[in-house]
């Protein structure tokens, strides 16, 4: 069997299974798996860009993932004026000289010798710098923050189209990327992959925390949206009359069509940085990337600069998992810090992408889909198959209802063993690299 | 006067808790830093071993309590600790069989067995939340103090109180005892110096005539009854919550990696250099400060230089300044 078919056969499956939902259960939730699977399809290609390409060994998606989102209310909120006016350039002021200090150390750091005068001066730099960013900071914080509250209490976004969010997610991710790669890139795998578990924890708790940026853990809500909204076609009486002609009712026609403008958006972004990631890949570029990663120092010897490299690819796959993020982040209308989890966010796009085929990024995206279909469907199924076994116990048995209610957590184990499955016996994955 | 208020003030606000975490830190990063020396890879499943450790000995807390038996004045829990721990070496030593010793076998690469070790990571995750829930269980019982704040008031006559949980004095014991034996096994007994032999030279080790498949039992065993002890107090200290002790892995690994991977007493040190700091650095400093300053001079604000919800940031940011500086730890630990 050519690749070419087997590739359309692994395809042709997922999606049959998504047709299968759509059938069997209805044709929204087929629907909202085929949206969030785009958009995982997406992450697992960024984390694939990193891991596949490169060999780089990051845990961190769920921050950049994270800052994707952050990129939509920044950007399509509509601005605080009253918040502004009562502490917003302060805000910004105490921002700059929190940054002026980082600069200044790092620069004393590299151009004074070293010695006794510049650990002094480093110290007095930064802790004097500490409290002078304190100081000018933290007033303008409270008093954005009290401005509304319970309503706001917050400086807004730019107020800008929804859309434009998504390549601002992907470009804050990878200014992140970049801070964060200057300084632990250098470090060995396994170090790499911890310090990269802490930044996305860091960032999760710089976006609960400072309610003056987002809201914290008060969410923003009713972000706007590229799509219509279901209400306003249900009263558009054309729609309704299209609707009854196709013989849906006006309501659930409503909510389809605007996960399927959803799922015609991503799809779009999705195929273009599919193409981008393979251009990438057959280019030289992508050769010496794998080069690079199969054996860093023969790499080295032939003149490459390893760490440049690393650095580069580090920020195109952080971007890309932040475009996902913000893409995400749009399609829930929301902004919730407090739903990011790594297990959900970090390692299960790490289980896509081992599972699809690391190196591969058609691999990545059959992942993707395979995976999201996986963790979405294991609950019901968990269910029903928890119903069937516990149908002989009695009705009020308490081993009964712990099973039955446990059922939900039966999904991280099937993600478990997944993993372990194709590690063991498929180690390539489903779509091996070629 | 002030200064012995400022004093006591300090340790019950800081000095106390952190010397119960960081032992707590201390006891979980020797199980990270023991896989690393001997099996060679990051275990990321270390957070789940110790949630499946602690869910075991509450699971048999609470068979005892229900049958009435206690512990006196000491928590139940104590008593189900060698039961906790059992449950604990049977799961490792299965998961073992059945998944790391194929890529042992295989002399895979060490990050392979760290996606591995993520596998396994999901799959404990499931089970635990399966069994406990993923909600809150506190098990702690018998006294709640050693001396609590309003005794220590009366006893000393200071403004100040300072009150010792009997889970923080029942920690640092632990720990103590825990450490000391482990050490007593790996310097002196025969399948200790093995294991540290095999952990500083493989091929050595080998040639000596050492079972590799021996020494890696009992790393697990060790690693099991370590990583329930530590998760046990720290339950008993704060509460029991399968997420949270996912999270532990951030600051665990950053103690083993600050300690240096691989060695022992570094892991120790690391525990500790991570729970001071992450206390200190989130603590209010305004009480101990307006004890020690002339009025004039005392803080208006809290002098808290970092919220408590920044303190995976504190542990984070010492684990970059070490490598940065000390790339193998402070205690040299080695590399794969």
């Amino acid at each position: 069997m050519s690749v070419m078919v087997k590739n359309s056969v692994l395809f042709g499956l997922v999606g049959g299974l998504i047709v299968i939902t759509g059938f069997m259960q209805s044709w929204n939730t087929a629907l909202l798996i085929l949206n969030m699977g785009l958009i995982s399809a997406i992450m697992a290609i960024g984390v694939n860009l990193q891991w596949g390409f490169a060999g780089l060994f990051n845990v961190g998606v769920m921050g950049f993932v994270a800052l994707g989102g952050l990129a939509v209310v920044l950007i399509s909120v509509d601005p605080v004026g009253e918040a502004w006016a009562a502490g917003g350039t302060r805000v910004l002021l105490g921002l700059l000289l929190g940054a002026a200090t980082v600069v200044a150390a790092a620069l004393v750091n590299t151009r004074m010798p070293a010695g006794r005068a510049r650990t002094l001066a480093l110290l007095v730099i930064l802790v004097g710098g500490f409290f002078f960013y304190r100081a000018v900071f933290d007033p303008g914080v409270d008093a954005v923050e009290s401005v509304n509250p319970a309503g706001t209490g917050f400086l807004g976004g730019l107020g800008l189209p929804v859309l434009l969010a998504w390549p601002a997610g992907g470009l804050l991710a990878a200014g992140a990327a970049w801070l964060i790669g200057k300084t632990a890139l250098g470090l060995r795998s396994d170090y790499l992959a911890i310090a990269t578990l802490g930044i996305a924890e860091i960032i999760i708790a710089v976006m609960k925390n400072e309610d003056w940026l987002a809201r914290g853990v008060k969410n923003v809500v009713g972000l706007p949206r590229p799509v219509p909204y279901e209400i306003d076609l249900q009263n558009d009486p054309g729609f309704v009359e299209t609707a009854a002609g196709l013989g849906i009712d006006p309501v659930t026609a409503s909510t389809l069509y605007v996960k399927l403008g959803y799922s015609v958006l991503f799809l779009l972004v999705l195929l273009v940085i599919l193409w981008m990631a393979q251009m990438a890949l057959k280019s030289p570029w992508g050769r010496m990337m794998r080069a690079i990663r199969d054996n860093e120092v023969a790499a080295e010897a032939m003149g490459k600069d390893v760490t440049r490299r690393h650095l580069q690819v580090f920020v195109l796959g952080s971007a890309v998992c932040g475009i996902a993020g913000a893409m995400m982040t749009t399609l829930d209308g929301q902004l919730t810090p407090g739903t990011y989890q790594p297990l959900r966010f970090t390692f299960l796009i790490w289980v896509m992408v081992i599972v699809g085929g690391s190196g591969n990024n058609l691999g990545a995206v059959l992942g993707g889909f395979l995976i999201w279909l996986l963790w979405v469907q294991v609950e019901p199924i968990g269910l029903f198959l928890m119903q069937v076994i516990t149908s002989g116990l009695a009705e009020d048995s308490a081993l009964r209802a712990h099973l039955i209610e446990s059922a939900a957590h039966m999904r991280l184990f099937t993600m478990g063993i997944v993993l372990l499955l194709v590690l063991r016996f498929s180690p390539k994955g489903l779509i091996p690299e070629r | 006067m002030d200064f012995l208020n400022a004093i006591v003030a300090l340790s019950n606000f800081v000095l106390i808790p952190a010397i119960a975490y960081g032992s707590q830190l201390a006891l979980g990063a020797l199980g990270v830093t023991l896989i690393y020396g001997i099996l060679r890879f990051s275990n990321f499943a270390h957070g789940d071993t110790m949630a499946f450790g602690t869910m075991a000995t509450i699971l048999v807390t609470w068979l005892f309590q229900s049958m009435g038996i206690s512990f006196g004045p000491l928590p139940t829990a104590l008593l189900a600790l060698p039961f906790g721990i059992l449950g604990c070496m049977a799961l490792v030593l299965i998961t073992d069989r059945a998944v790391y010793r194929f890529y042992r076998q295989q002399k895979a690469k060490p990050v392979i067995l760290v996606i591995v070790s993520m596998g396994v990571m999901f799959i404990l995750n499931g089970i635990v939340r399966f069994i406990i829930g993923p909600d809150e269980q506190r098990f702690a019982d018998g006294e709640r103090f050693i001396i609590s704040a309003r005794t220590f008031k009366e006893m000393t006559g200071l403004r100040e109180g300072l009150a010792i949980k009997a889970s923080q004095g029942l920690t640092v014991i632990v720990a103590v005892i825990a450490v000391v034996l482990l050490f007593w096994f790996l310097n002196r007994t025969r399948t200790g110096k093995s294991m540290r032999a095999y952990s500083d030279n493989e091929d050595l080790a080998l040639l000596s005539g050492i079972n590799p498949e021996r020494v890696v039992i009992y790393t697990w065993l060790i690693v099991a009854a370590l990583a329930t002890i530590a998760g046990t107090l720290y339950g008993l200290d704060k509460s029991f919550k399968p997420f949270v002790y996912f999270q532990l892995l951030l600051p665990i690994f950053a103690a083993a990696i600050v300690g240096g991977l691989g060695s022992p007493v570094g892991a120790i040190a690391g525990g500790f250099v991570i729970a001071f700091s992450e206390v200190t650095i989130t603590y209010a400093w305004k009480k101990v400060l307006g004890y020690l300053m002339p009025e004039s001079l005392e803080p208006s604000g809290l002098v808290q230089l970092l919220s408590t919800d920044y303190k995976f940031a504190v542990s984070f940011v010492i684990l970059l300044i070490v490598l940065l500086f000390r790339p193998t730890g402070l205690f040299r630990g080695k590399s794969v």
